[in-house]
């Protein structure tokens, strides 16, 4: 089934599709409700998965730093999951990464300032008693 | 079905080929890129699916067919796809009748040669399917004036 779809005869037919379709379908079988899927369903998805693969690289590469070198980068892909609506649905795949060190200090600041938080509330309790 | 974790992953080779024929020449690809390009494919593929499926269940029907994919991608947003989506089912389908034409034909061809083997083996037989083997012969030849 796979093989001729994925274009094996010698025929020399031009390719449809180059994902395996055995592949494609085990990912497909893993969503929870989906019952039987129909052959033509199989082939459509992964002939757009692959227009998905293209679509994502070139865009990322025009609109990503790595242009000027040449290259395509990792952060080019996480900048075009947090930037383009289209995309966004990879923004939790694709998180943009920081230093450890960069990410630590945030952590204690945002600590420091909970805790200012906290102190500032108990201050306002003890001022309310007074109006009563 | 237990899958494995890298049963839902897409092989390397084929998606590294894909993003590279879509680039232009020279450009490098980080491994991290490709790795993450794989996984938000395979990503892309269970979001098309479970859009897909809401539409087949739409239509009350358990089997997801070609317009539900269709119909997905409009919903993400990713109208680019249909028009050659379509070209690529249009192609499929023709591909498939085509098959299906030809293993008729085979069939045909291979019905015609066992009917003329039966007629061989009753000529040793009774005559009294004498009757039988003329109604045969003439069904041949009228499979014959029909090629």
């Amino acid at each position: 089934m796979a093989d001729v779809v994925m274009g094996k005869e010698k025929c020399g037919e031009q390719r449809l599709v180059s994902l395996p379709l055995s592949r494609i379908r085990v990912i497909m079988k893993s969503s929870p409700e989906v019952s039987s899927i129909n052959q033509e369903a199989l082939v459509l998805t992964a002939k757009a998965t692959e227009l998905f693969v293209q679509y994502l690289a070139t865009y990322s590469y025009r609109h990503g730093s790595g242009k000027e070198k040449k290259a395509l980068t990792y952060s080019d892909l996480s900048n075009t999951a947090e930037e383009s609506e289209t995309f966004q649905f990879l923004a939790d795949i694709l998180p943009k990464k920081i230093l450890a060190s960069k990410y630590l200090k945030t952590l204690k600041e945002k600590r420091e300032e909970e805790e200012e938080e906290e102190e500032n509330d108990n201050n306002d309790d003890e001022s309310d008693d007074d109006e009563a | 079905m237990a899958e494995r974790p890298e049963d839902l992953n897409l092989p390397n080779a084929v998606i590294t080929r894909i993003i590279k024929e879509a680039l232009p020449d020279g450009v490098s690809i980080s491994k991290e890129a490709r790795s993450a390009i794989s996984r938000a494919a395979s990503v892309f593929v269970l979001y098309a699916t479970s859009c897909a499926n809401n539409f087949a269940m739409k239509g009350k029907r358990k089997t997801l067919n070609a317009s539900d994919v269709l119909s997905a991608m409009e919903e993400m947003e990713f109208q680019r796809f249909v028009t050659p989506l379509k070209e690529a089912l249009e192609a499929y389908r023709r591909e498939q009748k085509g098959k299906k034409e030809a293993s008729e034909q085979k069939k045909k061809d291979k019905d015609k040669k066992t009917d003329s083997e039966e007629q061989d083996k009753s000529r040793d037989e009774d005559n009294d399917e004498d009757e039988e083997r003329l109604e045969e012969e003439e069904q041949n030849e009228e499979e014959e004036v029909d090629n």
